[in-house]
């Protein structure tokens, strides 16, 4: 490929940006001196909140609630239902049907009733117990199945149609079909939902608050406490973990804490157990998906019918935006003549499902994923021919919802180099060998694209402000809107700040996230959380510089090319001052060192409505080539290599990127095989501590895993050095583990299309295998 | 009699004279030392954010352990040297394990990391470790992080953990053991009231004593399980026994007819004995719990306390384990499955407790596999325990003891597949059916959140069938898939 001129390769050479630098905080984490909100030093006097709930219904009108031994239980307080809430009784994003405690029915398995505020947690917890609720019971509405025969919907059903899927059906040369489910997840972040509110003069509120999203703390808590937003103030300095799961999920508690500080007087936390935590707080969502697909001889896709059936729970939550994700994913890289591809939000007496990590989009591909392995074993062809046979190029290149791939090329190239330095045809061979030989363990192989679309669909969350101060020593105060849940944001914004300045990285001050240094802030998440305030930082950093290089300009009589900032210095000609007393002249001379950046996403049009427009700036590529093994008679499997190319554009830090690749994938490595959500007939959730559900462990990292960054031109798109987004992408390098799985199952039955459910447990491989066993015999 | 708890933090001798009887170690450390290193993850020993490591002297050397704090109680650390994330920073120097944790980016959001600090300080500590990735995960099983997906973590381990050890802890280990040495004593502790206490006898005696005026105490060997009657369930226990420190309930003893141990023999002090009995018990024993459950949890409890789940009962009864019982005034062994007699019930009477196992090596002539199904490999509880000891005359199975987990409420011998496999042939696979097919009456399994009741007993029938391939060693390639990436791996290295 021949590389356009990049501009920001022929500027001086940079010092810190797109260096593999530690995380800021790495230090403070490896000695335990990072705090964490339950580790900050407590006001005297502060007090503990544990929420209480109705421990054994789903769905019910309650009938009663008695609370007087709760009361009167060792140590406690006060206790908290709605009727004690001065402001409104909701801690949504937006659509109002989230009650921070029960208002007369309990909607799902695990709501919040009251809360118990005590003088130590132990005595709250222990007090909770104590409560007597009775519930009428309503048979709760629980499965896929059960809301579409209920018709029961958070949303309306919503689609992209492109041609006529009908048509192009008729036109197939041959028209395969299924169903399969696609699991949940739970976010597990190794710190648990907290928050501590802190009461300030005249009715203000502190609220230190575990959350992705601090403005949106800061508007409920003040909505639920009925005073003005000015009054509230949400910080954050880090997460132990976020994923999604702190972005509306963080409301409800930082809510109660605040509601107990309102009326005790005193600060309050409230720091979920971890059992309370699984069973209160939504979760990945969980599909059905229906797909129908019609491709020609060779296996090239001529239509697609895809229903997605989204289990949302019993409130809108981010539903919205999630089954959306869905959607515009459904293609992941391949290119549908006619399509139409549906989304049903339905809706379910359980937890309410929310934002993880790739927001959607994971189960969208992970369907598309599974028509092409279908088409694969049906034409006998390999699944990468068929993968490749689908991609966009240059005439065909316009995704479902009208966006072109500008960069299809990238996709090509990326997927080609993959294919080679994984070794992906003899591999192939290998595999064929093994399994031709092996009676009981069988291999499978598979290399998988990924193609996330950058940029939030809600147009209005794409922006962002920074704050940040030049003081008279030459230090700079940082601060921006984004928040620090692990993913090294604050590093990597440090990093392009000082690049601006000259300085080096100890002059720059990290500070906590703040709603009342930058307001009106969007949630940090859909990977945007760099493009966005990284940019934002520059912008407010190059505006106090320019207003130096100005004052300089003016003293020293001389053009701005003869201005350098570097080094902590600044070089006049040749003359070299301290950036200090630069700063310290310019102060004299009464000039503004301080400057609120702000930054929006260019070229986004998306209507919703009229489904028109480009919805993402851009799009971040990966593949991943994975080699499992599986036991047909117990269902046991192993991930025996994983090979990742991945591209994030130019890195802003690549040490940090490649953490970001690795730890996506095997999230998304255990979304697909190890951790099943399961809730019993009843509807209660029964996999709510880490003893039952198994998040990966480091046993089950492949010992040979190659991951590489995509060595490219950078973003096409003028992004903060022409880098790409690396938060959501890299879940879906994942798709490749249970594709292999798929073609290891696969290769008992040549011709048949297993029907594995993901997560591939043991028990779903032995269903799949036992299916193709079946057939096998009878046909 | 002491009325105090004694160990050793940071050089210097703790002694505490206010020790609750279900207050924990992580709380002590969090709540009353203000020492915040240490995190609380999940409060069942399953994540390891709490890990802290306990030195003790173990045949005679100064030995790191990790442990979950959060389910340890605070009393069982009399003795010990506590070592917390906070210890290990001297003259404002990293130790190697922290540096290289930051070097290689070994973190992200950071909370985790305490605790995996803390058992790499642990495997730092240890001798005789092989360099390997396997060594590593195996360290590392105990420990959950959701960001990096492990690889900077494990390669910080590689080039930290298997150096000599050179830090503070080598340097001040001679006057480490010399305080261990005087914290030592054969007194019995006792902490509290009649009513509320906690205590830990120092002699069987003692324990019988004791247990005989309070038999509503509970009974805490390695508190794995007993940890989380009191951060889960939230049970009050105002009477608590740690049976840690009774002389000579932790022995070990190999003969050529097996192995004698006493009821607080952990996992970790049995692993190797256990290896020796058998390849698959050791791989067995490596995946029950964690490095940290390994290290507190003791076999004696595992059985005890009649999980239903419990991974060890199943092979110790395969292998035709003994159990020994005492009180005040008796004394009595009985065959290990004759202990589980329904669910949550166990044959254990008012004020008896457990001394002791012996576990009968098998005979030139027998066959031993067991194996556990689980949805993770490391750290996770069987959705099906199979165990199998065949003894096998000129390719003839004259006996088999068949022992199955999670099929039943308790662990289960299979009557039926015992005796339609009596006389089977190991090459005619036709005369293993009826034995497979009796598995179909012998048990009658449930569904639950790890599998359900259609998946154990398909599963359960594959792996007598399993077992009987194996033995029958026809099977030219593995059948197993761990350890066939473990032989790949051997290949590749």
């Amino acid at each position: 490929m021949t590389a356009p001129l990049d501009q920001s390769k022929v500027t001086a050479p940079l010092k810190h940006v797109r260096k593999p630098l530690a995380h800021d905080s790495a230090e403070m984490h490896v000695t335990g001196t990072a705090p964490y909100i339950d580790d900050l030093t407590e006001a005297v006097g502060t007090l503990h909140v544990v929420p209480g709930w109705a421990r054994s219904a789903v769905r019910g009108k309650i009938s009663s609630i008695d609370l007087t031994d709760v009361s009167a239980s060792d140590g406690v307080v006060a206790v908290l239902t709605s009727d004690d809430i001065p402001g409104t009784n909701d801690c949504s994003s937006g659509f109002g049907d989230d009650p921070v405690l029960a208002d007369g029915e309990i909607l799902f398995y695990g709501q919040v009733v009251f809360a118990v505020v005590a003088e130590t947690r132990d005595q709250a917890r222990k007090a909770t117990l104590k409560a007597r609720i009775e519930v009428a019971p309503i048979p709760p509405i629980l499965t896929q199945e059960d809301a579409e025969a209920a018709e029961t919907m958070v949303l309306p059903d919503y689609q992209f149609r492109r041609g006529s899927p009908e048509t192009g059906m008729t036109a197939a040369e041959e028209v395969l079909s299924g169903s399969f489910r696609i699991g949940g997840q739970e976010h597990f972040y190794l710190e648990g939902q907290i928050a501590m509110a802190v009461p300030q003069e005249a009715g203000g509120m502190l609220v230190h608050t575990s959350t992705q999203h601090p403005t949106e703390v800061q508007h409920t808590v003040a909505k639920v406490l009925g005073v003005p937003d000015a009054l509230v103030t949400a910080e954050v300095r880090r997460m132990g973990g976020g994923f999604g799961g702190k972005e509306s999920q963080a409301n409800q508690w930082a809510s109660l804490a605040a509601l107990a500080a309102h009326a005790t007087g005193r600060a309050c936390k409230v720091r979920l157990d971890r059992d309370d935590d699984m069973i209160m707080t939504g979760k990945r969502h969980d599909f059905r998906v229906d797909w129908t697909v019609g491709h020609d001889g060779t296996g090239k896709i001529r239509a697609v019918d895809m229903e997605f059936l989204a289990r949302c729970g019993y409130s809108v939550d981010l539903s919205l935006g999630v089954n959306d994700r869905t959607l515009f994913h459904a293609d992941s890289s391949y290119f549908y003549p006619d399509a139409a591809i549906r989304s049903r939000r339905l809706k379910t007496d359980t937890c309410s499902n929310t934002a993880f990590r790739g927001f959607g989009g994971p189960q969208g591909m992970l369907a598309a994923e599974r028509m092409i392995d279908a088409i694969a074993i049906k034409t006998g062809r390999d699944p990468l021919d068929i993968r490749k046979l689908n991609f966009y190029d240059g005439e065909r290149n316009i995704t479902p919802y009208g966006m072109p791939v500008e960069e299809y090329a990238v996709m090509h190239d990326l997927i080609a180099q993959l294919e080679e330095t994984s070794d992906y045809w003899s591999r192939r061979d290998d595999v064929r060998d093994f399994n031709a030989v092996n009676a009981v363990l069988k291999k499978g192989l598979a290399l998988t694209p990924v193609k996330f679309g950058i940029s939030f669909t809600l147009k209005h969350l794409n922006q962002a402000g920074a704050l940040v101060h030049l003081y008279t020593d030459g230090s700079v105060h940082l601060n921006h809107g984004g928040t620090e849940m692990g993913q090294g944001l604050y590093q990597k914004v440090a990093q392009v700040v000082a690049e601006e300045f000259g300085v080096t990285l100890e002059k720059v001050r990290i500070t906590a996230t703040n709603t009342s240094k930058v307001p009106n802030t969007g949630p940090t998440a859909a990977s945007s959380g760099t493009d966005l305030n990284a940019m934002a930082a520059k912008l407010a950093a190059q505006e106090i510089k320019g207003r130096l290089i100005s004052f300089l300009c003016e003293q020293h009589q001389c053009g701005p090319e003869a201005i350098h900032f570097g080094d902590n210095k600044v070089l006049i000609g040749d003359q070299s001052f301290t950036l200090a007393e630069v700063a310290k002249q310019a102060h004299m001379a009464r000039i503004q060192m301080s400057h609120a950046g702000f930054y929006a996403t260019p070229g986004i049009t998306w209507d919703r409505e009229s489904v028109t427009g480009r919805p993402f700036y851009y799009f971040a590529f990966g593949g991943a080539c994975a080699e499992v093994t599986i036991d047909t008679m117990t269902g046991e499997m192993t991930v025996d290599r994983v090979d990742i190319l991945h591209d994030v554009g130019h890195s802003l830090n690549p040490a940090i990127d490649l953490g970001q690749i690795e730890g996506g994938f095997v999230q998304g490595m255990g979304w697909l095989t190890t951790e099943e959500l399961v809730w019993d007939e009843k509807g209660r959730l029964r996999t709510h501590a880490p003893s039952t559900y198994k998040i990966p462990t480091a046993s089950d990292i492949p010992e040979e895993f190659n991951v590489s960054l995509y060595d490219g031109n950078g973003n096409p798109q003028e992004t903060v050095y022409r880098s790409k987004a690396v938060g959501e992408p890299p879940v879906m390098l994942a798709n490749a583990v249970f594709c292999a799985i798929n073609d290891a199952v696969a290769s008992i039955a040549p011709g048949q299309i297993p029907n594995l459910d993901a997560p591939a447990t043991p028990e779903a491989i032995m269903k799949a295998v036992r299916g193709l066993r079946s057939r096998k015999v009878s046909s | 009699m002491r009325d105090t708890i004694r160990f050793i933090k940071g050089g210097e001798i703790v002694e505490l004279h206010d020790v609750g009887p279900t207050e924990t170690l992580l709380d002590y450390l969090r709540l009353r030392r203000k020492e915040t290193g240490t995190k609380e993850g999940c409060g069942e020993g399953d994540c390891g954010a709490c890990t802290v490591a306990l030195g003790r002297v173990i045949d005679g050397k100064l030995t790191y352990q990790p442990v979950n704090s959060c389910i340890q109680l605070l009393g069982m650390v009399d003795g010990a040297e506590l070592v917390t994330v906070e210890d290990l920073v001297q003259d404002k120097r990293l130790h190697p394990v922290q540096q290289t944790m930051m070097d290689l980016h070994g973190s992200q959001c950071g909370f985790c990391t305490p605790g995996f600090i803390m058992t790499l300080f642990t495997l730092y500590h240890a001798e005789g470790e092989a360099k390997s990735r396997k060594t590593v995960t195996e360290w590392l099983a105990g420990n959950l992080c959701r960001c990096t997906g492990y690889r900077p973590i494990v390669d910080a381990a590689l080039e930290a953990c298997f150096n000599v050890a050179d830090d503070a802890f080598t340097w001040r280990s001679n006057e480490t053991r010399e305080q261990l040495k005087k914290l030592a004593d054969s007194r019995d502790i006792f902490l509290g009231t009649s009513e509320r206490f906690f205590s830990s006898p120092a002699s069987l005696d003692g324990l019988a004593a004791l247990y005989g005026q309070h038999p509503d105490a509970t009974l805490v060997s390695g508190a794995t399980d007993v940890g989380l009657w009191i951060t889960k369930h939230l049970r009050d226990l105002p009477k608590t026994i740690w049976l840690g420190r009774i002389e000579g309930l932790d022995r070990v003893e190999e003969s050529e007819s097996g192995i004698l141990m006493g009821a607080t023999a952990t996992f970790a002090a049995t692993e190797a004995a256990m290896t020796r009995i058998s390849p698959d018990l050791g791989e067995l024993w490596k995946r029950i719990g964690s490095k940290q459950v390994r290290a507190s949890g003791t076999v004696g409890g595992n059985i005890a306390n009649g999980s239903p789940i419990g991974d060890s009962p199943p092979a110790l009864i395969a292998l035709g384990a003994t159990l020994e019982l005492q009180s005040a005034d008796t004394d009595r062994a009985l065959a290990l499955e004759d202990f589980f007699i329904d669910y949550g019930k166990q044959d254990r009477l008012p004020g008896e407790f457990v001394t002791g196992l012996f576990v009968p090596r098998p005979s030139a002539n027998q066959v031993f596999h067991c194996y556990k199904i689980s949805k993770r490999f490391d750290q996770d509880i069987s959705s099906v325990m199979a165990a199998f000891r065949f003894t096998i005359v000129d390719g003839r199975i004259i006996d088999a003891r068949i022992a199955y987990g999670g099929m039943a409420g308790t662990p289960k011998r299979a009557s039926g597949a015992e005796a339609a496999l009596k006389g089977a042939i190991l090459e005619d696979a036709s005369t293993w059916a009826a034995a497979i097919d009796a598995l179909n009456t012998d048990f009658t399994p449930l569904t639950d959140m790890r599998a359900s009741a259609e998946y154990r007993m398909e599963t359960a029938r594959a792996l007598l069938a399993k077992a009987l391939m194996e033995t029958d060693g026809t099977a030219a390639e593995s059948v197993r898939v761990l350890a066939k990436r473990e032989a790949d791996h051997d290949r590749a290295a």
